[in-house]
């Protein structure tokens, strides 16, 4: 038996960042809003607890506030050749769960994509010609840089971003990063305190010609109170940012920046340990009635809606849309159909360089408290003399010394016994650690659709990751190590590893939760799933807001995108969709 | 497995061994719990050979690969090492045991993957020696004595401009610090 | 059940036989009942009347006082569970002198002492309000005192020795501010009840008002003009400011006053809380400070090591605070009161800040009861009570032990 709710404007499908930014901005609309969460409620001082926050086997090795296997997994191949397996633990990334979304743990790193990258197949062609992206499926976003600046700079004072403008209206700011598209204005609060590694490696790039700066962070360095009116704290760089809670109120997330106001808010309901089950279409198919969701005691409601905003992390957003028939599933045999397609990943790389005589405090750590290097970023370079497209910023980000997972040890020491014990000990003060953050482009063979074999625990079909880096972007990382090899020796330390992304994706180790694309915008409905306002072609009442909206991924954390695409879809449903409710905003 | 525990963390001049620092109490809370028993896994079936890119594909829990693991080595050495289980052996001839599994050298009776079995092994004693004292191994934060990790705090304000320093305050653990009772 | 506020009473509120007469006779034209409903405001009336998520003035939840549990009754004009067959002139009887309809004796849990003051033309504005509350109907079975209080005769010896009948009298020296903020700080508002020092009996004494006040498990400190425990050290527009949004650059209210600022003060207009920070500062007390506890003391060093390793990433290494986040305790009055009640009530159950239009973020300490022993709080809270330039009594682990008990 399935309980009629009463209806709602609207109904939104997770409440993490986006689904919080939407909410928020269309309670003001004066909209009767719903969230529904499937993980549970979470607030700072009871969840993120300053007394036991500090827990690195709970929280990070154990992952208590990410999504469960159990919950909802996803199966995995590196190609169509093989057979997908479920992912029966979570490895190479770690979707979060619960209010606050995967923005509870988060490391900070907010960046903005560039122009470049929003126009990245007709800027690319026009720049270097059309061979050079053949391999790839790369496709324009359908909007501009211009066009999202607002956007970035309305998330940006929301989060209290700690940074450096590079660029301001043009002018090229010292020490920022001249790379940027330019901005409106400098970020809301002064770069974090750095500690001693960045610093040193802002020296040595520096020193090599290159443009190192502060990497702009949601840890804040100093009390902030936002546009909504509420209060944040100074980062105290404690060490326990990504897969933690912030205890003390210095990290940006839903809870930090939205909820306090959002929640009070009398046009708001929020039903959390409420997993959304499907989005009801009529018989037209063209009109979502709402969704069917089910509770903790096993009841299954239908909740009608006259718009559906689905807020969820990107791989479930497709997986919904997939099995609610929202649009046509991509065919990677074809290259036709449009949910599923241009899945992409993040093409990251590392190096480190052992030192005798340096201390780094390697606990004194902010999960985005370092400096950047974009030299070799997105069109940052000519990419003329390479065999590839696309690029990284390379990061010098010391995120923690948290023991159980954060012990280098030099080359060819052994894993355990006495020896080993002497060599984690030599070296868990005194190695530097700077990595790649590298773009991911899609090919036509990388996508998600439903797994034929594997069920949830509510019996529908898991999600199916089909994914392995393509060339270019192996023969990017390449390129781009060897750019790592070349600072780290320029440090002079005693020696120094570097290892660049290789063919055939690894669900095991942690890699990044940076999955992008699925449920992509764009200008033409035949290859992409939503328009520019990330409205559905297909559903108009239906929109989906998330990084499932990327086109490909840059070499930069995609946070600031997402957040800027949600403040940009929540302005299109205020000042457009709105007039004609159900209406498509594009018509193509 | 006390044994096996005094092998990866001997105890030497930089801490205590791994059987007095817990690492075996930590195990046994861990086996019991929801990690021993994979409750938060995704357990349906059907159970395929897998890619190496597929990670862990059995359908044993950590609890269960235990039990039969050190069961079979125990087996292994009482028919290799005349009749010795592996506690009994000498440090040396268990150090070379665990090399051999670890380089998947010698075949373990029962099915048990030797390399695979190491390697859970190897993690959980890890885990153990570094996870905060309140799990039962680490004990008196020995481990982060050892390394200089400061342990459960949350305010290096005071420290993060003086570069190359050595940090000065001891460990805390979420359960507290012996400097905060009077003595 | 909400902690103690044993300044909210029990009006007797039930179907007392007899009097049939409702209230007649009253204009009840807009602007009286809007200047009404602000005296509602003043009166802070939904504070115990109003349950937490219930309908306006419907009934409370249950009180703790020294006494036993007191429940606020349903106010509403419900002429059966509420207040609907009342005169004016019984609204009159129980605000002025604490009797209700039917000659019943209120608790001086309901503030009646301090009501006494008001003006005749504010309770007869208030009166209007009440009248054109949506009645509810909602049965309170107001009275759970053990005997021998809950015979409510006995409440007549009380008021022969407690209770001064009277309005209140405007001093013709001060400016017509000052007297603002007396009337309403004596009268409305009720300040004294919980901030001035109780007698054996639960009255508030008139000597030494509005310097503390036990409240069991939380202290409503001292809101006179000295500096060291008091508000002296404030400017009138940090005292609007806390009073209107909850927090200033020295203190972030929780607790019963954080629900005080919440249904009270934060509706207040903007000149009434002027009158009331003129006459706050402007009442003389003269705490002694005694000198602060050595920082070779045993339990001080033990308690900067724990104020170090649990307190400082929210209140700063010098107990600084946070803008509207971490109230500061370097200065601070509420941590320098003469008893520690209030400090040890949020170390041990944690505390979330009042939320405002002006402060939203309500934010909050957890309870730190699960990692501090008795000992341990009472030193994390000598230490601050004795740093950074403050000075107070060193707290005991008993008196932590008191509190801890459920």
């Amino acid at each position: 038996m399935t309980r009629i709710m009463p209806r709602k404007d609207v109904v939104i499908v997770g409440l993490g960042w986006t689904g919080s930014i939407l909410a928020h901005e269309l309670t003001e609309e004066g909209l009767d809003v719903l969230a529904i969460e499937r993980g549970p409620w979470r607030d700072t001082a009871t969840d993120f607890n300053i007394g036991y926050m500090q827990d690195e086997l709970r929280y990070a090795v154990r992952r208590d506030l990410f999504l469960q296997p159990v919950e909802e997994a996803m199966t995995m191949r590196n190609n169509t050749s093989q057979t997908a397996l479920p992912m029966r633990d979570y490895g190479s990334f770690l979707p979060g769960n619960g209010v606050g979304g995967a923005g509870v743990h988060w490391n900070g790193h907010t960046w903005r994509f560039w122009d470049s990258d929003f126009r990245i197949a007709s800027h690319l062609a026009e720049r270097y010609g059309p061979d050079k992206t053949r391999e790839l499926q790369l496709q324009d976003w359908g909007v501009t840089g211009a066009e999202l600046e607002g956007s970035y700079d309305r998330f940006e004072y929301l989060a209290g971003i700690s940074g450096k403008a590079g660029n301001i209206k043009g002018q090229i700011q010292p020490g920022g990063n001249p790379f940027e598209d330019p901005r409106s204005r400098d970020y809301p609060l002064p770069p974090l305190p750095m500690t001693y590694a960045p610093t040193l490696f802002a020296d040595v790039t520096r020193s090599m010609g290159l443009h190192p700066f502060p990497t702009p962070a949601a840890n804040l360095s100093k009390d902030y109170i936002n546009p909504l009116g509420i209060a944040m704290g100074q980062c105290t760089m404690c060490g326990f940012c990504e897969r933690f809670g912030c205890a003390n109120y210095s990290k940006s997330s839903a809870q930090t920046t939205i909820l306090p106001v959002l929640m009070r808010k009398k046009n708001f309901e929020l039903r959390t340990q409420s997993e959304v089950l499907h989005v009801d279409l009529d018989a037209s198919r063209k009109n979502a009635r709402g969704v069917t969701y089910v509770d903790t005691s096993g009841e299954e409601y239908f909740q009608p809606a006259d718009m559906v905003l689905l807020c969820a992390y990107g791989l479930h957003n497709v997986r919904l849309m997939l099995i609610s028939g929202i649009g046509v599933p991509y065919d990677p045999g074809t290259g036709e159909g449009t949910v599923g397609r241009n899945y992409c990943y993040q093409t990251n790389s590392g190096a480190q360089v052992f030192f005798d005589d340096k201390n780094f405090n390697p606990f004194i750590a902010a999960g985005a408290l370092g400096q950047t290097v974009d030299d070799y970023n997105g069109d940052a370079f000519d990419h003329g003399g390479v065999d590839f497209v696309g690029g990284a910023g390379i990061n010098c980000i010391p995120t923690n010394g948290r023991p159980i997972q954060t012990r280098p040890t030099a080359p060819g020491s052994p894993r355990w016994g006495s020896e080993w014990k002497k060599a984690t000990v030599q070296a868990y003060k005194s190695t530097l650690g700077f990595s790649s953050q590298g773009s991911s482009y899609p090919i036509r063979g990388n996508y998600l659709d439903l797994d034929p074999t594997y069920k949830d625990r509510f019996g529908r079909p898991l999600l199916r990751v089909t994914f392995d880096f393509p060339d270019n972007d192996v023969r990017m990382s390449a390129w781009i190590t060897g750019k790592m090899e070349e600072i780290a020796k320029s440090f002079g330390g005693r020696q120094y590893t570097a290892s660049p992304r290789k063919k055939g994706w690894d669900s095991v180790p942690y890699q990044s939760t940076h999955n992008t694309g699925g449920a992509i915008m764009g200008a033409d409905r035949k290859t992409s799933a939503i328009n520019k306002y990330l409205q559905s072609w297909d559903v108009p009442n239906v929109f989906v807001i998330g990084a499932s909206a990327f086109a490909h991924n840059a070499g930069k954390n995609p946070t600031g995108t997402v957040g800027a695409l949600a403040f940009h879809a929540a302005d299109a449903i205020r000042q457009q969709y709105l007039r004609n409710p159900g209406q498509p905003l594009v018509t193509a | 497995m006390e044994a096996v525990a005094d092998r990866f963390i001997p105890a030497d001049d930089l801490s205590i061994g791994g059987r007095e620092a817990g690492c075996v109490l930590y195990l046994d809370r861990q086996l019991a719990g929801s990690y021993g028993q994979s409750s938060r896994l995704y357990m349906q079936g059907p159970f395929k050979p897998a890619l190496p890119t597929q990670g862990y594909q059995g359908q044993e829990t950590p609890a269960e690969r235990y039990r039969k693991g050190l069961a079979a080595l125990n087996r292994w050495t009482a028919e290799n090492k005349s009749g010795k289980s592996f506690a009994e052996l000498q440090p040396d001839e268990q150090d070379a045991v665990l090399k051999d599994m670890e380089a998947d050298k010698i075949k373990l009776p029962d099915g048990v993957a030797p390399k695979a079995f190491f390697g859970l092994m190897l993690t959980t004693v890890m885990e153990g020696f570094f996870a905060d004292p309140i799990y039962g191994g680490n004990k008196d934060m020995a481990s982060w004595k050892m390394l200089g990790f400061p342990g459960a705090r949350y305010d290096y304000r005071d420290h993060v401009s003086k570069h190359n320093q050595p940090y000065p305050l001891p460990p805390v653990s979420i359960a507290g610090s012996p400097a905060w009772l009077v003595k | 059940m909400r902690t103690v506020k044993l300044f909210f009473a029990v009006l007797l509120g039930t179907t007392a036989a007899g009097s049939v007469f409702a209230g007649s006779g009253t204009p009840d034209d807009a602007s009286k009942i809007i200047r009404g409903r602000y005296q509602a405001v003043l009166g802070d009336c939904a504070g115990c009347h109003t349950k937490q998520g219930g309908a306006p003035f419907a009934g409370g939840a249950p009180l703790e006082t020294p006494f036993g549990a007191l429940v606020p009754p349903n106010i509403t004009p419900d002429p059966e569970t509420g207040i609907g067959t009342w005169s004016e002139a019984d609204f009159f009887s129980a605000m002025k002198r604490g009797i209700g309809h039917g000659g019943k004796r209120l608790y001086p849990a309901m503030p009646y002492p301090a009501y006494t003051k008001m003006h005749d033309a504010d309770i007869s504005d208030l009166w209007s309000y009440i009248r054109t509350i949506e009645p509810v109907h909602n049965a309170v079975k107001a009275n759970q005192l053990p005997f021998p209080f809950n015979i409510r005769l006995s409440m007549l010896g009380w008021n022969t020795i407690n209770f001064t009948e009277g309005e209140f009298k405007p001093d013709s020296q001060k400016s017509a501010e000052w007297n603002r903020g007396a009337y309403l700080v004596q009268g409305p508002g009720h300040c004294v009840t919980c901030h001035s020092p109780k007698s054996v009996l639960g009255a508030d004494e008139t000597d030494g008002a509005l310097t503390g006040a036990s409240l069991q498990g939380w202290y409503a400190p001292d809101i006179s003009g000295n500096s060291y425990t008091g508000i002296g050290g404030w400017s009138d527009d940090e005292v609007v400011g806390y009073l209107k949004t909850g927090a200033n650059n020295h203190s972030i209210a929780s607790g019963p006053m954080a629900e005080v600022i919440e249904n009270s003060t934060s509706a207040m207009k903007d000149e009434d809380l002027k009158a009331i920070a003129t006459y706050l500062k402007s009442i003389k007390s003269e705490p002694a400070k005694p000198a602060p506890v050595k920082s070779d003391d045993a339990h001080f060093q033990a308690g900067a090591l724990i104020y170090h390793d649990t307190c400082s990433a929210c209140h700063g290494g010098e107990g600084q605070g946070g803008r509207q986040l971490f109230p500061a305790l370097a200065g601070s009055p509420i941590v320098q009161q003469a008893d520690a009640e209030t400090l040890i009530h949020v170390v041990l159950n944690g505390s979330q800040a009042a939320r405002t239009a002006t402060a939203p973020t309500t934010p909050a300490m957890p309870s730190l009861a699960w990692r501090l022993n008795d000992q341990q709080v009472a030193d994390v809270l000598t230490y601050i009570r004795n740093s950074w330039g403050n000075a107070a009594p060193p707290v005991a682990s008993s008196k932590v032990a008191d509190q801890r008990k459920p």
